[in-house]
Protein backbone atom coordinates (compact mmCIF):
# COMPACT_ATOMS: atom_id res chain seq x y z
CA UNK A 1 0.00 0.00 0.00
CA UNK A 2 1.35 3.23 -1.12
CA UNK A 3 0.04 7.37 -1.27
CA UNK A 4 0.11 8.90 -4.28
CA UNK A 5 3.54 8.81 -5.95
CA UNK A 6 4.89 12.39 -5.92
CA UNK A 7 7.54 12.27 -8.92
CA UNK A 8 5.28 10.54 -11.05
CA UNK A 9 4.93 11.99 -14.30
CA UNK A 10 1.20 11.56 -14.46
CA UNK A 11 0.32 12.85 -10.66
CA UNK A 12 -2.69 11.10 -9.77
CA UNK A 13 -5.53 13.06 -7.90
CA UNK A 14 -5.75 12.24 -4.43
CA UNK A 15 -9.30 11.11 -3.90
CA UNK A 16 -11.63 12.69 -1.18
CA UNK A 17 -12.37 10.78 1.63
CA UNK A 18 -11.15 8.10 3.44
CA UNK A 19 -8.65 5.18 2.11
CA UNK A 20 -5.96 5.01 -0.44
CA UNK A 21 -4.86 4.75 -3.76
CA UNK A 22 -2.95 0.94 -4.35
CA UNK A 23 -0.84 0.49 -6.65
CA UNK A 24 -0.63 -3.35 -8.06
CA UNK A 25 1.87 -4.70 -10.33
CA UNK A 26 -0.06 -7.09 -12.43
CA UNK A 27 2.53 -9.32 -14.01
CA UNK A 28 5.22 -10.12 -15.55
CA UNK A 29 4.09 -13.42 -14.83
CA UNK A 30 0.19 -12.89 -14.54
CA UNK A 31 -2.07 -15.39 -16.20
CA UNK A 32 -4.03 -12.84 -17.78
CA UNK A 33 -0.93 -11.39 -19.66
CA UNK A 34 -0.74 -14.34 -21.99
CA UNK A 35 3.21 -14.00 -21.74
CA UNK A 36 5.33 -11.46 -20.10
CA UNK A 37 3.99 -7.94 -19.71
CA UNK A 38 3.57 -6.25 -16.58
CA UNK A 39 0.26 -3.61 -16.02
CA UNK A 40 1.08 -0.98 -13.45
CA UNK A 41 -2.50 -0.48 -11.60
CA UNK A 42 -3.04 2.30 -9.82
CA UNK A 43 -6.42 1.00 -7.94
CA UNK A 44 -9.11 3.11 -5.91
CA UNK A 45 -10.65 0.54 -4.67
CA UNK A 46 -11.55 -1.71 -7.39
CA UNK A 47 -11.59 0.83 -9.70
CA UNK A 48 -8.78 1.63 -12.07
CA UNK A 49 -7.26 5.46 -11.78
CA UNK A 50 -3.90 4.59 -13.27
CA UNK A 51 -2.53 2.13 -15.81
CA UNK A 52 0.80 1.82 -17.14
CA UNK A 53 1.79 -0.84 -19.46
CA UNK A 54 5.66 -2.03 -19.13
CA UNK A 55 6.80 -4.08 -21.60
CA UNK A 56 10.50 -5.38 -23.25
CA UNK A 57 10.95 -8.48 -20.98
CA UNK A 58 11.01 -10.29 -24.16
CA UNK A 59 13.07 -8.12 -26.19
CA UNK A 60 15.43 -10.09 -28.71
CA UNK A 61 16.63 -7.14 -30.91
CA UNK A 62 14.98 -8.31 -33.62
CA UNK A 63 16.07 -4.91 -36.19
CA UNK A 64 19.27 -4.61 -35.25
CA UNK A 65 19.40 -8.61 -35.95
CA UNK A 66 18.04 -7.96 -39.25
CA UNK A 67 19.85 -4.96 -40.26
CA UNK A 68 23.31 -7.31 -39.48
CA UNK A 69 21.55 -10.54 -41.98
CA UNK A 70 21.24 -11.22 -45.15
CA UNK A 71 17.57 -10.60 -46.78
CA UNK A 72 17.22 -14.26 -46.40
CA UNK A 73 18.21 -14.81 -43.12
CA UNK A 74 15.63 -12.41 -41.61
CA UNK A 75 12.57 -14.41 -43.08
CA UNK A 76 12.85 -17.49 -40.26
CA UNK A 77 13.37 -14.24 -37.75
CA UNK A 78 9.93 -12.70 -38.54
CA UNK A 79 8.52 -15.99 -37.73
CA UNK A 80 9.51 -15.06 -34.17
CA UNK A 81 7.76 -11.83 -33.99
CA UNK A 82 4.33 -12.49 -33.99
CA UNK A 83 4.80 -16.73 -32.55
CA UNK A 84 0.93 -17.67 -33.48
CA UNK A 85 1.09 -16.41 -37.27
CA UNK A 86 4.31 -17.35 -38.69
CA UNK A 87 2.53 -17.12 -42.08
CA UNK A 88 1.78 -13.59 -42.24
CA UNK A 89 4.89 -12.10 -40.48
CA UNK A 90 6.39 -13.69 -43.70
CA UNK A 91 4.26 -12.65 -45.73
CA UNK A 92 4.69 -8.38 -44.42
CA UNK A 93 8.62 -9.04 -44.93
CA UNK A 94 8.80 -11.00 -47.80
CA UNK A 95 6.20 -7.94 -49.43
CA UNK A 96 8.68 -5.52 -48.01
CA UNK A 97 11.44 -7.12 -49.95
CA UNK A 98 9.87 -7.52 -53.07
CA UNK A 99 8.79 -4.24 -53.66
CA UNK A 100 12.45 -2.80 -52.64
CA UNK A 101 13.72 -5.07 -55.09
CA UNK A 102 11.07 -4.91 -57.63
CA UNK A 103 10.38 -8.82 -57.49
CA UNK A 104 7.20 -9.90 -59.18
CA UNK A 105 5.71 -13.52 -57.28
CA UNK A 106 3.81 -16.04 -59.85
CA UNK A 107 0.09 -16.57 -59.63
CA UNK A 108 -0.32 -19.67 -58.41
CA UNK A 109 2.48 -18.05 -55.16
CA UNK A 110 -0.20 -14.99 -54.54
CA UNK A 111 -3.28 -18.12 -54.39
CA UNK A 112 -0.97 -19.96 -51.81
CA UNK A 113 -0.26 -17.27 -49.77
CA UNK A 114 -3.92 -15.95 -49.30
CA UNK A 115 -4.42 -19.60 -48.87
CA UNK A 116 -1.86 -20.01 -45.48
CA UNK A 117 -2.67 -16.35 -44.62
CA UNK A 118 -6.12 -16.88 -43.83
CA UNK A 119 -5.78 -20.37 -42.24
CA UNK A 120 -3.33 -18.30 -39.88
CA UNK A 121 -5.83 -15.53 -39.36
CA UNK A 122 -8.48 -18.42 -38.51
CA UNK A 123 -6.38 -20.11 -36.39
CA UNK A 124 -5.44 -16.68 -34.71
CA UNK A 125 -9.07 -15.57 -34.25
CA UNK A 126 -9.93 -18.77 -33.06
CA UNK A 127 -7.49 -19.03 -30.46
CA UNK A 128 -7.63 -15.32 -29.28
CA UNK A 129 -11.45 -15.93 -28.55
CA UNK A 130 -10.68 -19.09 -26.88
CA UNK A 131 -8.67 -17.01 -24.59
CA UNK A 132 -10.58 -13.90 -23.93
CA UNK A 133 -13.49 -16.38 -22.85
CA UNK A 134 -10.78 -18.09 -20.53
CA UNK A 135 -10.22 -15.16 -19.04
CA UNK A 136 -13.24 -14.53 -18.23
CA UNK A 137 -13.86 -17.91 -16.33
CA UNK A 138 -14.79 -19.69 -18.75
CA UNK A 139 -11.94 -22.37 -18.25
CA UNK A 140 -11.32 -24.31 -20.60
CA UNK A 141 -13.84 -25.06 -22.47
CA UNK A 142 -13.90 -22.95 -25.44
CA UNK A 143 -10.16 -22.62 -25.36
CA UNK A 144 -10.20 -26.38 -25.80
CA UNK A 145 -12.27 -26.27 -28.95
CA UNK A 146 -10.53 -23.60 -30.72
CA UNK A 147 -7.37 -25.23 -30.39
CA UNK A 148 -8.57 -28.53 -31.32
CA UNK A 149 -9.50 -26.93 -34.66
CA UNK A 150 -6.49 -25.00 -34.83
CA UNK A 151 -4.56 -28.09 -34.48
CA UNK A 152 -6.24 -29.48 -37.49
CA UNK A 153 -4.65 -26.20 -39.10
CA UNK A 154 -1.19 -26.31 -37.64
CA UNK A 155 -0.93 -30.05 -39.39
CA UNK A 156 -1.64 -28.27 -42.22
CA UNK A 157 1.05 -26.02 -41.95
CA UNK A 158 3.70 -28.51 -41.04
CA UNK A 159 2.72 -31.00 -44.45
CA UNK A 160 3.20 -27.97 -46.22
CA UNK A 161 6.32 -26.20 -44.99
CA UNK A 162 7.56 -29.01 -42.43
CA UNK A 163 6.86 -26.96 -39.15
CA UNK A 164 3.66 -25.82 -37.22
CA UNK A 165 4.08 -22.72 -36.09
CA UNK A 166 7.60 -21.39 -37.26
CA UNK A 167 6.87 -22.12 -40.90
CA UNK A 168 9.45 -20.13 -42.31
CA UNK A 169 7.56 -20.61 -45.80
CA UNK A 170 7.34 -17.66 -47.85
CA UNK A 171 10.36 -16.40 -49.92
CA UNK A 172 10.63 -12.89 -52.02
CA UNK A 173 9.30 -14.12 -55.46
CA UNK A 174 6.94 -16.46 -54.22
CA UNK A 175 6.69 -19.53 -52.12
CA UNK A 176 9.46 -21.81 -50.88
CA UNK A 177 8.11 -25.48 -51.42
CA UNK A 178 4.65 -26.05 -53.95
CA UNK A 179 1.97 -27.43 -52.36
CA UNK A 180 0.28 -30.91 -53.73
CA UNK A 181 -3.03 -31.86 -54.92
CA UNK A 182 -3.43 -33.53 -51.90
CA UNK A 183 -2.60 -31.06 -49.43
CA UNK A 184 -5.35 -29.17 -51.55
CA UNK A 185 -7.81 -31.21 -50.74
CA UNK A 186 -7.15 -31.54 -47.38
CA UNK A 187 -7.68 -27.83 -47.30
CA UNK A 188 -11.16 -28.12 -49.00
CA UNK A 189 -11.89 -30.35 -46.60
CA UNK A 190 -10.82 -28.83 -43.49
CA UNK A 191 -12.50 -25.56 -44.62
CA UNK A 192 -15.58 -27.54 -45.40
CA UNK A 193 -15.70 -29.05 -41.83
CA UNK A 194 -15.26 -25.65 -40.10
CA UNK A 195 -18.28 -24.05 -41.04
CA UNK A 196 -20.12 -26.45 -38.41
CA UNK A 197 -17.24 -25.57 -35.42
CA UNK A 198 -18.08 -22.10 -36.12
CA UNK A 199 -21.79 -22.63 -35.45
CA UNK A 200 -21.08 -24.36 -32.39
CA UNK A 201 -18.76 -21.99 -31.30
CA UNK A 202 -20.77 -19.15 -31.79
CA UNK A 203 -24.17 -20.52 -30.02
CA UNK A 204 -22.15 -21.80 -27.06
CA UNK A 205 -21.46 -18.40 -25.72
CA UNK A 206 -23.02 -15.48 -27.93
CA UNK A 207 -25.78 -15.19 -26.13
CA UNK A 208 -25.23 -16.07 -22.85
CA UNK A 209 -26.42 -13.71 -20.42
CA UNK A 210 -23.41 -13.77 -18.04
CA UNK A 211 -21.10 -13.18 -20.52
CA UNK A 212 -23.09 -9.68 -21.80
CA UNK A 213 -23.20 -8.61 -18.82
CA UNK A 214 -19.73 -9.31 -17.98
CA UNK A 215 -18.78 -7.67 -21.68
CA UNK A 216 -21.30 -4.95 -22.89
CA UNK A 217 -20.18 -1.18 -22.63
CA UNK A 218 -17.27 -2.20 -21.18
CA UNK A 219 -13.79 -1.12 -21.90
CA UNK A 220 -15.09 1.21 -24.54
CA UNK A 221 -12.85 2.93 -27.48
CA UNK A 222 -14.64 5.70 -29.01
CA UNK A 223 -13.74 5.86 -32.61
CA UNK A 224 -12.09 9.26 -32.69
CA UNK A 225 -9.84 8.25 -30.07
CA UNK A 226 -9.03 5.03 -31.87
CA UNK A 227 -8.40 6.66 -35.17
CA UNK A 228 -5.81 9.18 -33.51
CA UNK A 229 -3.80 6.71 -31.83
CA UNK A 230 -3.18 4.64 -34.87
CA UNK A 231 -4.90 1.66 -33.66
CA UNK A 232 -5.62 -0.94 -36.38
CA UNK A 233 -7.29 -4.69 -37.21
CA UNK A 234 -10.45 -5.95 -35.48
CA UNK A 235 -9.78 -3.45 -32.42
CA UNK A 236 -10.60 -0.65 -35.17
CA UNK A 237 -13.23 -2.13 -36.43
CA UNK A 238 -15.18 -3.08 -33.57
CA UNK A 239 -14.77 1.22 -32.83
CA UNK A 240 -16.73 0.87 -35.81
CA UNK A 241 -14.03 2.32 -38.11
CA UNK A 242 -14.45 0.67 -42.02
CA UNK A 243 -10.54 0.06 -42.41
CA UNK A 244 -9.25 -3.46 -43.57
CA UNK A 245 -5.80 -3.12 -45.66
CA UNK A 246 -6.99 -6.18 -47.72
CA UNK A 247 -9.24 -3.80 -48.68
CA UNK A 248 -7.49 -0.35 -49.18
CA UNK A 249 -4.19 -1.69 -50.13
CA UNK A 250 -5.52 -5.07 -52.35
CA UNK A 251 -1.79 -6.18 -51.92
CA UNK A 252 -1.01 -9.57 -53.30
CA UNK A 253 -4.56 -10.51 -54.98
CA UNK A 254 -7.16 -9.84 -52.36
CA UNK A 255 -8.85 -7.57 -55.23
CA UNK A 256 -10.35 -10.67 -56.78
CA UNK A 257 -12.07 -11.85 -53.66
CA UNK A 258 -15.61 -10.70 -52.54
CA UNK A 259 -15.84 -10.87 -48.94
CA UNK A 260 -17.27 -8.26 -46.30
CA UNK A 261 -15.23 -6.28 -43.63
CA UNK A 262 -17.74 -6.73 -39.92
CA UNK A 263 -17.88 -3.49 -38.32
CA UNK A 264 -18.95 -2.94 -34.59
CA UNK A 265 -21.17 -0.01 -32.97
CA UNK A 266 -19.89 0.99 -29.35
CA UNK A 267 -16.41 -0.32 -29.45
CA UNK A 268 -16.69 -2.44 -26.10
CA UNK A 269 -15.32 -5.90 -25.60
CA UNK A 270 -18.52 -7.87 -26.69
CA UNK A 271 -18.13 -6.09 -29.97
CA UNK A 272 -14.39 -6.65 -30.40
CA UNK A 273 -15.58 -10.24 -29.62
CA UNK A 274 -18.46 -10.22 -32.33
CA UNK A 275 -16.51 -8.63 -35.10
CA UNK A 276 -13.68 -11.25 -34.47
CA UNK A 277 -16.30 -14.22 -34.80
CA UNK A 278 -17.78 -12.45 -37.72
CA UNK A 279 -14.43 -12.03 -39.63
CA UNK A 280 -13.97 -16.04 -38.87
CA UNK A 281 -16.98 -16.32 -41.83
CA UNK A 282 -15.30 -13.85 -43.83
CA UNK A 283 -12.39 -15.81 -43.88
CA UNK A 284 -13.95 -18.85 -44.66
CA UNK A 285 -15.76 -17.21 -48.52
CA UNK A 286 -11.94 -16.31 -49.15
CA UNK A 287 -10.61 -19.73 -48.21
CA UNK A 288 -13.36 -20.97 -50.88
CA UNK A 289 -12.77 -18.26 -53.50
CA UNK A 290 -9.35 -19.18 -53.35
CA UNK A 291 -9.25 -23.25 -53.19
CA UNK A 292 -11.72 -22.62 -56.46
CA UNK A 293 -9.03 -20.60 -58.76
CA UNK A 294 -5.73 -21.57 -57.74
CA UNK A 295 -3.83 -22.22 -60.78
CA UNK A 296 -1.58 -24.43 -61.81
CA UNK A 297 1.71 -23.32 -62.16
CA UNK A 298 5.18 -22.35 -60.82
CA UNK A 299 5.49 -20.87 -57.13
CA UNK A 300 8.62 -19.30 -56.88
CA UNK A 301 10.09 -16.86 -59.75
CA UNK A 302 12.97 -18.18 -61.21
CA UNK A 303 15.37 -15.38 -61.50
CA UNK A 304 15.18 -14.10 -57.76
CA UNK A 305 18.26 -14.13 -55.91
CA UNK A 306 17.23 -15.93 -52.61
CA UNK A 307 21.16 -15.98 -51.39
CA UNK A 308 22.94 -12.89 -52.18
CA UNK A 309 20.39 -10.41 -52.97
CA UNK A 310 20.96 -7.03 -52.97
CA UNK A 311 18.04 -4.33 -54.08
CA UNK A 312 19.16 -1.25 -55.69
CA UNK A 313 18.97 1.64 -52.87
CA UNK A 314 16.15 2.88 -51.50
CA UNK A 315 13.32 1.89 -49.58
CA UNK A 316 10.44 0.54 -49.46
CA UNK A 317 7.32 0.06 -46.48
CA UNK A 318 5.26 -3.52 -47.16
CA UNK A 319 2.07 -3.64 -45.32
CA UNK A 320 -0.41 -6.01 -44.67
CA UNK A 321 -3.53 -7.03 -42.50
CA UNK A 322 -2.54 -9.59 -40.13
CA UNK A 323 -4.69 -11.15 -37.57
CA UNK A 324 -4.09 -8.44 -35.04
CA UNK A 325 -4.13 -5.33 -37.61
CA UNK A 326 -1.80 -3.65 -39.77
CA UNK A 327 2.01 -5.18 -39.71
CA UNK A 328 4.52 -3.21 -41.72
CA UNK A 329 8.24 -3.58 -42.53
CA UNK A 330 9.89 -0.56 -43.61
CA UNK A 331 13.26 -1.58 -44.74
CA UNK A 332 15.95 0.69 -46.30
CA UNK A 333 18.46 -0.38 -48.68
CA UNK A 334 21.89 0.84 -49.29
CA UNK A 335 22.92 -1.31 -52.18
CA UNK A 336 24.67 -3.98 -49.72
CA UNK A 337 23.56 -7.66 -49.08
CA UNK A 338 22.05 -6.56 -45.72
CA UNK A 339 19.02 -3.69 -45.17
CA UNK A 340 20.48 -0.25 -44.10
CA UNK A 341 17.53 -0.07 -41.49
CA UNK A 342 14.65 -2.69 -40.85
CA UNK A 343 11.86 -1.63 -39.02
CA UNK A 344 8.62 -3.14 -37.67
CA UNK A 345 5.29 -1.52 -37.24
CA UNK A 346 4.25 -4.24 -34.61
CA UNK A 347 -0.24 -4.01 -34.83
CA UNK A 348 -0.29 -5.38 -31.18
CA UNK A 349 2.58 -2.86 -29.70
CA UNK A 350 0.54 0.58 -31.18
CA UNK A 351 -2.78 -1.31 -30.15
CA UNK A 352 -1.88 -0.92 -26.69
CA UNK A 353 -0.43 1.99 -25.96
CA UNK A 354 -4.36 3.16 -25.71
CA UNK A 355 -4.70 0.28 -23.44
CA UNK A 356 -4.95 2.54 -20.13
CA UNK A 357 -7.80 4.80 -21.73
CA UNK A 358 -10.01 1.56 -22.24
CA UNK A 359 -9.54 0.86 -18.62
CA UNK A 360 -10.23 3.77 -16.72
CA UNK A 361 -12.63 3.91 -14.58
CA UNK A 362 -13.38 0.15 -14.99
CA UNK A 363 -13.03 -2.45 -12.25
CA UNK A 364 -9.95 -4.37 -11.83
CA UNK A 365 -11.05 -7.57 -12.89
CA UNK A 366 -12.12 -6.07 -16.00
CA UNK A 367 -8.39 -4.78 -16.80
CA UNK A 368 -7.89 -8.49 -18.23
CA UNK A 369 -10.45 -8.98 -20.32
CA UNK A 370 -9.92 -5.68 -21.76
CA UNK A 371 -6.30 -6.62 -21.90
CA UNK A 372 -7.67 -10.04 -23.84
CA UNK A 373 -9.73 -8.76 -26.17
CA UNK A 374 -7.29 -6.22 -27.63
CA UNK A 375 -5.26 -9.41 -28.83
CA UNK A 376 -1.16 -8.89 -28.11
CA UNK A 377 1.40 -10.97 -28.67
CA UNK A 378 4.82 -10.25 -26.94
CA UNK A 379 6.94 -11.43 -29.42
CA UNK A 380 5.65 -8.51 -31.49
CA UNK A 381 5.43 -6.12 -28.81
CA UNK A 382 8.79 -6.31 -27.40
CA UNK A 383 10.22 -7.54 -30.99
CA UNK B 1 -36.02 -15.86 -21.99
CA UNK B 2 -33.46 -15.26 -19.08
CA UNK B 3 -30.85 -17.85 -19.38
CA UNK B 4 -31.79 -19.39 -22.68
CA UNK B 5 -28.17 -18.31 -23.58
CA UNK B 6 -26.50 -20.58 -21.00
CA UNK B 7 -28.99 -23.37 -21.91
CA UNK B 8 -27.76 -23.44 -25.02
CA UNK B 9 -24.06 -23.09 -24.57
CA UNK B 10 -24.67 -26.03 -22.47
CA UNK B 11 -26.17 -27.83 -24.89
CA UNK B 12 -23.13 -27.39 -27.16
CA UNK B 13 -20.88 -28.77 -24.67
CA UNK B 14 -23.12 -31.71 -24.04
CA UNK B 15 -23.21 -32.17 -28.06
CA UNK B 16 -19.20 -31.89 -27.81
CA UNK B 17 -18.91 -34.44 -24.70
CA UNK B 18 -20.58 -37.33 -26.34
CA UNK B 19 -19.49 -36.74 -29.89
CA UNK B 20 -16.42 -37.03 -28.47
CA UNK B 21 -16.62 -40.81 -28.36
CA UNK B 22 -18.01 -41.43 -31.61
CA UNK B 23 -16.74 -38.70 -33.64
CA UNK B 24 -12.48 -38.77 -34.47
CA UNK B 25 -13.12 -34.80 -35.37
CA UNK B 26 -13.83 -33.94 -31.79
CA UNK B 27 -10.89 -35.79 -29.93
CA UNK B 28 -8.08 -35.81 -31.66
CA UNK B 29 -5.79 -35.98 -28.98
CA UNK B 30 -3.19 -39.19 -28.68
CA UNK B 31 -1.95 -40.41 -25.37
CA UNK B 32 1.78 -39.38 -26.52
CA UNK B 33 4.71 -41.58 -25.51
CA UNK B 34 2.76 -44.59 -26.08
CA UNK B 35 0.59 -43.41 -29.15
CA UNK B 36 2.40 -41.42 -31.65
CA UNK B 37 1.39 -38.91 -34.66
CA UNK B 38 2.62 -39.52 -38.18
CA UNK B 39 5.20 -36.68 -38.79
CA UNK B 40 4.59 -35.83 -42.45
CA UNK B 41 7.48 -36.05 -44.77
CA UNK B 42 8.37 -31.90 -45.24
CA UNK B 43 8.23 -32.08 -41.21
CA UNK B 44 11.63 -30.97 -39.59
CA UNK B 45 13.60 -30.44 -37.04
CA UNK B 46 17.32 -30.58 -36.86
CA UNK B 47 20.43 -30.76 -40.04
CA UNK B 48 21.99 -33.34 -40.19
CA UNK B 49 24.55 -34.31 -42.88
CA UNK B 50 24.49 -37.16 -45.28
CA UNK B 51 27.26 -39.33 -46.43
CA UNK B 52 27.31 -41.98 -49.38
CA UNK B 53 27.83 -45.88 -48.82
CA UNK B 54 29.25 -47.13 -45.48
CA UNK B 55 31.95 -45.11 -44.64
CA UNK B 56 30.76 -41.67 -42.49
CA UNK B 57 34.44 -39.96 -42.78
CA UNK B 58 34.83 -41.00 -47.07
CA UNK B 59 31.76 -40.87 -47.79
CA UNK B 60 30.66 -37.49 -46.38
CA UNK B 61 29.41 -35.07 -49.53
CA UNK B 62 29.82 -31.97 -47.17
CA UNK B 63 33.08 -30.26 -48.88
CA UNK B 64 33.34 -27.65 -46.65
CA UNK B 65 32.53 -24.43 -48.53
CA UNK B 66 31.06 -22.93 -45.78
CA UNK B 67 28.02 -21.50 -47.41
CA UNK B 68 25.59 -23.20 -44.95
CA UNK B 69 28.30 -21.22 -42.05
CA UNK B 70 27.85 -17.80 -43.55
CA UNK B 71 23.61 -17.96 -44.19
CA UNK B 72 22.57 -19.65 -41.07
CA UNK B 73 20.97 -16.85 -39.31
CA UNK B 74 21.85 -17.48 -35.78
CA UNK B 75 24.77 -18.79 -36.98
CA UNK B 76 24.96 -21.90 -34.94
CA UNK B 77 27.41 -23.79 -37.45
CA UNK B 78 30.49 -23.61 -37.21
CA UNK B 79 32.90 -25.42 -39.92
CA UNK B 80 37.10 -26.14 -40.23
CA UNK B 81 37.80 -27.08 -43.81
CA UNK B 82 40.36 -29.43 -44.41
CA UNK B 83 44.02 -28.66 -46.11
CA UNK B 84 43.87 -31.80 -48.28
CA UNK B 85 41.60 -32.88 -50.55
CA UNK B 86 39.61 -36.10 -50.99
CA UNK B 87 37.80 -37.58 -54.15
CA UNK B 88 33.97 -36.79 -54.11
CA UNK B 89 31.09 -38.84 -55.86
CA UNK B 90 32.22 -37.78 -59.45
CA UNK B 91 35.75 -38.46 -58.48
CA UNK B 92 36.77 -34.30 -58.11
CA UNK B 93 39.61 -33.24 -55.60
CA UNK B 94 37.69 -31.39 -52.96
CA UNK B 95 38.23 -30.32 -49.64
CA UNK B 96 36.17 -31.81 -46.56
CA UNK B 97 35.30 -31.10 -42.87
CA UNK B 98 37.97 -30.85 -40.52
CA UNK B 99 35.77 -29.94 -37.56
CA UNK B 100 31.92 -29.40 -38.46
CA UNK B 101 29.23 -28.02 -35.23
CA UNK B 102 26.35 -27.33 -34.97
CA UNK B 103 24.62 -26.15 -31.80
CA UNK B 104 21.11 -27.77 -30.78
CA UNK B 105 20.68 -24.97 -28.64
CA UNK B 106 21.05 -22.50 -30.49
CA UNK B 107 19.95 -23.98 -33.99
CA UNK B 108 16.43 -22.84 -34.87
CA UNK B 109 15.39 -25.36 -37.59
CA UNK B 110 14.54 -22.99 -39.84
CA UNK B 111 16.22 -24.94 -42.89
CA UNK B 112 17.95 -21.93 -44.41
CA UNK B 113 21.38 -23.79 -44.90
CA UNK B 114 19.73 -27.42 -46.42
CA UNK B 115 18.36 -24.75 -49.16
CA UNK B 116 21.66 -22.54 -49.89
CA UNK B 117 23.90 -26.07 -49.80
CA UNK B 118 24.66 -26.72 -53.10
CA UNK B 119 26.33 -30.21 -52.88
CA UNK B 120 23.11 -31.74 -51.35
CA UNK B 121 25.28 -32.52 -48.36
CA UNK B 122 22.83 -31.09 -45.59
CA UNK B 123 19.20 -32.64 -44.50
CA UNK B 124 16.59 -31.67 -42.01
CA UNK B 125 16.01 -34.44 -39.95
CA UNK B 126 12.71 -35.09 -38.20
CA UNK B 127 13.97 -36.54 -34.37
CA UNK B 128 12.61 -33.92 -32.15
CA UNK B 129 13.07 -35.75 -28.73
CA UNK B 130 16.68 -33.84 -28.58
CA UNK B 131 16.76 -33.30 -24.73
CA UNK B 132 19.93 -34.44 -23.11
CA UNK B 133 20.59 -34.04 -19.35
CA UNK B 134 24.46 -32.99 -20.77
CA UNK B 135 24.20 -29.54 -21.45
CA UNK B 136 27.56 -28.79 -22.60
CA UNK B 137 28.78 -31.78 -24.49
CA UNK B 138 25.29 -32.79 -25.43
CA UNK B 139 23.98 -30.04 -27.21
CA UNK B 140 27.14 -29.47 -29.26
CA UNK B 141 27.13 -31.97 -32.24
CA UNK B 142 30.17 -32.72 -33.72
CA UNK B 143 30.64 -34.41 -37.60
CA UNK B 144 30.18 -38.15 -35.91
CA UNK B 145 26.68 -37.19 -34.12
CA UNK B 146 25.74 -35.35 -37.52
CA UNK B 147 26.69 -37.74 -40.36
CA UNK B 148 23.44 -39.76 -41.23
CA UNK B 149 23.96 -42.07 -43.97
CA UNK B 150 21.68 -41.95 -47.33
CA UNK B 151 19.32 -45.12 -47.31
CA UNK B 152 18.15 -43.03 -43.82
CA UNK B 153 17.16 -39.69 -45.55
CA UNK B 154 15.35 -42.19 -47.94
CA UNK B 155 13.69 -43.51 -45.10
CA UNK B 156 12.64 -40.46 -43.91
CA UNK B 157 11.97 -37.71 -47.40
CA UNK B 158 11.37 -40.88 -49.42
CA UNK B 159 10.12 -38.50 -52.10
CA UNK B 160 12.72 -35.68 -51.57
CA UNK B 161 15.27 -38.52 -51.66
CA UNK B 162 14.51 -39.94 -55.11
CA UNK B 163 14.45 -36.65 -56.36
CA UNK B 164 17.98 -35.95 -55.10
CA UNK B 165 19.32 -39.03 -55.92
CA UNK B 166 17.86 -38.79 -59.59
CA UNK B 167 19.80 -35.79 -59.78
CA UNK B 168 22.96 -37.49 -58.69
CA UNK B 169 22.70 -40.08 -60.93
CA UNK B 170 22.37 -37.58 -63.64
CA UNK B 171 25.31 -35.36 -62.63
CA UNK B 172 27.03 -38.62 -62.04
CA UNK B 173 26.30 -39.53 -65.71
CA UNK B 174 27.35 -36.90 -67.55
CA UNK B 175 30.71 -36.07 -65.49
CA UNK B 176 31.60 -40.49 -66.44
CA UNK B 177 30.38 -39.10 -70.25
CA UNK B 178 32.68 -36.25 -70.01
CA UNK B 179 35.69 -37.84 -68.39
CA UNK B 180 35.49 -40.36 -70.90
CA UNK B 181 35.41 -38.32 -73.81
CA UNK B 182 38.44 -36.35 -72.27
CA UNK B 183 40.06 -40.11 -72.02
CA UNK B 184 39.16 -41.13 -75.51
CA UNK B 185 40.73 -37.51 -76.93
CA UNK B 186 43.87 -38.71 -75.00
CA UNK B 187 44.16 -41.88 -76.02
CA UNK B 188 43.41 -40.68 -79.47
CA UNK B 189 46.14 -37.49 -79.07
CA UNK B 190 48.81 -40.06 -77.88
CA UNK B 191 48.10 -42.53 -80.85
CA UNK B 192 48.36 -39.91 -82.81
CA UNK B 193 50.95 -37.45 -81.52
CA UNK B 194 51.06 -35.04 -85.03
CA UNK B 195 50.69 -32.11 -84.45
CA UNK B 196 51.66 -29.67 -81.56
CA UNK B 197 48.70 -27.44 -82.08
CA UNK B 198 45.78 -29.79 -82.25
CA UNK B 199 47.35 -31.28 -78.50
CA UNK B 200 46.81 -28.27 -77.10
CA UNK B 201 43.56 -28.02 -77.90
CA UNK B 202 42.47 -31.06 -76.47
CA UNK B 203 44.37 -30.91 -73.42
CA UNK B 204 42.08 -27.78 -72.85
CA UNK B 205 38.74 -30.20 -72.26
CA UNK B 206 40.82 -32.95 -70.42
CA UNK B 207 40.17 -31.59 -66.97
CA UNK B 208 37.18 -32.90 -65.24
CA UNK B 209 34.27 -32.11 -65.83
CA UNK B 210 32.89 -29.11 -63.47
CA UNK B 211 29.37 -30.36 -62.78
CA UNK B 212 29.03 -28.21 -59.44
CA UNK B 213 29.10 -24.68 -59.30
CA UNK B 214 30.04 -23.87 -55.84
CA UNK B 215 29.70 -20.36 -55.65
S1 LIG C 1 26.86 -25.64 -47.67
FE1 LIG C 1 26.77 -27.85 -47.80
S2 LIG C 1 28.74 -28.45 -48.67
FE2 LIG C 1 28.95 -26.32 -48.00
S3 LIG C 1 29.80 -26.50 -45.95
FE3 LIG C 1 27.56 -26.43 -45.71
S4 LIG C 1 26.92 -28.56 -45.71
FE4 LIG C 1 29.00 -28.51 -46.46
S1 LIG D 1 18.40 -25.14 -39.51
FE1 LIG D 1 18.74 -22.92 -39.54
S2 LIG D 1 19.56 -22.46 -37.52
FE2 LIG D 1 19.74 -24.66 -37.77
S3 LIG D 1 21.79 -24.97 -38.59
FE3 LIG D 1 20.43 -24.81 -40.34
S4 LIG D 1 20.49 -22.65 -40.92
FE4 LIG D 1 21.32 -22.80 -38.84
Amino acid sequence: MSGPVVDDPIAVKPIAGPGEIMEVSMGPHHPSTHGVFRMDVRLDGERVVRLKPVFGYLHRNHEKIAEHGAYLASIPYTDRLDYLCSMTNNWGYVLAVEKLAGIAVPERAEYIRVIVGELTRFQNHAGLIGFLLQDMGASGTPLMYAFREREKILDLFEALSGARMMCNYMRFGGVRVDCSAEWLDEVRQLVGRLPRFLDEFESLLRANEILMARTQGVGVLPRELAISAGVTGPLLRASGVNYDIRKVDKYGIYDRFDFRVPLGDHGDVYDRYMVRLLELREMLKILEQALRDIPEGPVMDPKTRLRGLRPKAGEAYGRIESPKGELGFFLISDGTGNPYRYRVRPPSMINLTILEDMCLGQNIADVVIILGSVDIVLGEVDR
Amino acid sequence: MLGEGIIQGLVETARNFFGSYVEKDRLTTVQYPEERHTLPEASRNFPFLLYDGTDPEAGLRCVACQICEKECPPRCIHIEKSKDKKPDFVGKQQAYPVVFDIDVAVCMSCQICVEVCPFDAIRMDKEFELSTSNRFGGLLWTKKELAKPNEYYRKIHPVEAAETDERREQELAAAQAKAAAAEAARAAQTSASATPGEASGNGASAPPAKTVVPQ
